[in-house]
């Protein structure tokens, strides 16, 4: 695989997300959006149409008061890889007609050009997470009216006609490459790079890092018994991570044959 | 009106078929018709408009508010401030990187009057520095400057992963902007709005120096060069 890709070295950018530690505050999603521009439109109660790069879903395990439980799922892009059975791309990849999408080998992180994409939608089809959105208007934000002054100035709004997602907070991985550049090193440390939604849950719920790198606390994270990914059946090889001891959730990460389902956990089932 | 006008310098049919066959003597004129003629003309026509005329209208053109001469300001001989022994290190003088690794490309009046402090007292004696100490400094304006090589907000550049980390030089990009004594006139798409510095000058992508042709394919063809196939990434540059 290394050589297959050319020199220079391999990261993996990935994410684990402690489902028992979630409160679903919701304060991931707001400082997503507030970091990479996504716009509000007069209508922000037609769910149908709004972008949320990160997504937040309940689930409750359906039992009757007093056994209800409920727990919350943050869903950022999964930034899937290649699955290891011969196929170079995730399944939005695959099918963009623009190359306007593409898995970055280097880092692990699945791009998104805007200004590339036309806006055929293919790849929201094809993604089994729902973690693409396509911009049915112009993002708003109105000079003088403040909300321009909130922009990031390195990630470009998007424009109407095109399919957005979350990037990893690419521009953080930039913006902390410069800092070490200025600093005289090649090499980035764990916490310089870190995306706005790990940085702003409150609980710290999130962890981001390298998992190539064995001494990132995400990499031994994913390696939890704890751990699993969202729909793992279909081989996307997700490079987000979950962890909950709780098998009513894991169960619900993906579609199980009876008796399939292998609990982790001694005395439920 | 009344009488109608012979010329009598007009050409025959035949005369000007052959006088224009000479010009492109691999199709005989004579054989095809005229209407092969018409096509000749129309086709040398629209390539003149598309390869001459159009770029010509496509870009307006500019003047700078003031000039500033870059080959005075980076000889150490004459500016006390400027150091270096490349003319890399000397552009940095004035151009410099911030603590966090970002670029301040044109620097702002402050950075001027670290030198120019004085209205009453300039340090040269150009009608320009006048001009500047009177208009800009004495009333601690800053000056309008058109940016040649400002991208795209769809892109994302990184100068200091060019210039300290790729030791790459000013003028691999910039051309010989260091050692110009006027500014050359902003021209900008009419179009997009855009500079036309940030794509180069060649249309044709023909180039002969680095920094006549500079789209996409030519960052990627220098990435590959210096071995560097990671930066071409997608996201790396797209944002």
């Amino acid at each position: 695989m290394e050589k297959e890709h050319g020199r220079g070295k391999h990261y993996k950018y990935g994410m684990v997300i402690d489902l028992d530690k979630c409160t679903g505050c919701g304060t991931c999603m707001t400082a997503c959006a507030a970091e990479n521009n996504v716009s509000v439109r007069s209508d922000e109660s037609d769910k149908e149409r709004s972008i949320t790069w990160m997504q937040l879903y309940k689930i409750t395990n359906g039992k009757e008061f007093p056994e209800t439980e409920v727990s919350y799922f943050p869903r950022p892009c999964m930034h899937c890889d290649e699955d290891g059975r011969g196929g170079h791309h995730p399944s939005c990849v695959s099918v963009c007609v623009a190359t306007a999408t593409k898995l970055d080998h280097y880092t692990g992180i699945v791009s998104q050009v805007y200004t590339r994409c036309i806006g055929c939608r293919y790849c929201q089809a094809a993604c089994p997470y729902h973690a693409r959105y396509f911009n049915w208007w112009d993002g708003y934000f109105p000079k003088g009216k403040g909300l321009d002054r909130y922009l990031t100035p390195e990630v470009s709004p998007r424009m109407r006609g095109v399919v957005e997602k979350c990037s990893f907070c690419h521009h953080r991985l930039m913006r902390a490459k410069n800092q070490a550049y200025a600093e005289g090193r090649r090499e980035i440390e764990e916490d310089e790079y870190i995306t706005a939604c790990t940085e702003a849950c409150p609980v710290q719920a999130i962890t981001f890092g390298d998992l190539n790198n064995p001494e990132h606390k995400v990499s031994q994270l994913s390696k939890s018994r704890n751990a699993f990914r969202l729909l793992e059946h279909l081989n996307t090889k997700p490079k987000v991570f979950y962890l909950s001891t709780k098998d009513w959730v894991r169960k619900l990460a993906d579609n199980y044959l009876p008796d399939q389902f292998k609990s982790i956990n001694k005395t439920t089932g | 009106m009344e009488k109608q006008v012979n010329s009598p310098g007009k050409p025959s049919k035949e005369g000007w078929l052959s006088s224009l066959n000479a010009l492109i003597p691999w199709i005989d004129l004579s054989s095809i018709g005229s209407g092969a003629v018409f096509f000749v003309i129309g086709f040398i026509g629209s390539l003149i408009v598309g390869w001459v005329i159009f770029p010509m209208v496509l870009y307006s053109s500019q003047p700078q508010p003031m000039n500033f001469n870059h080959a005075l300001h980076l000889d150490p001989e004459k500016v006390d401030g400027i150091e270096g022994d490349t003319e890399t290190e000397r552009c940095l003088s004035c151009h410099q990187f911030r603590d966090d690794g970002t670029f301040v490309g044109i620097p702002k009046l402050e950075k001027c009057m670290e030198c120019h402090d004085d209205p009453e007292s300039p340090l040269g004696d150009t009608p320009e520095e006048k001009e500047f100490m009177t208009q800009y400094v004495a009333n601690e304006k800053e000056i309008p400057w058109l940016s040649y090589s400002r991208q795209p907000d769809c892109v994302y550049f990184s100068h200091i992963a060019h210039v300290q980390m790729g030791e790459q030089e000013c003028r691999v990009c910039h051309g010989d902007h260091g050692k110009s004594e006027i500014l050359p006139e902003y021209r900008a798409n009419r179009i997009t709005g855009y500079s036309i510095n940030i794509w180069g000058e060649n249309i044709s992508g023909w180039k002969s120096n680095t920094w006549d042709s500079m789209k996409m394919d030519d960052c990627a063809e220098c990435h590959t060069e210096k071995g560097h196939e990671e930066n071409n990434a997608c996201f790396v540059c797209h944002k």
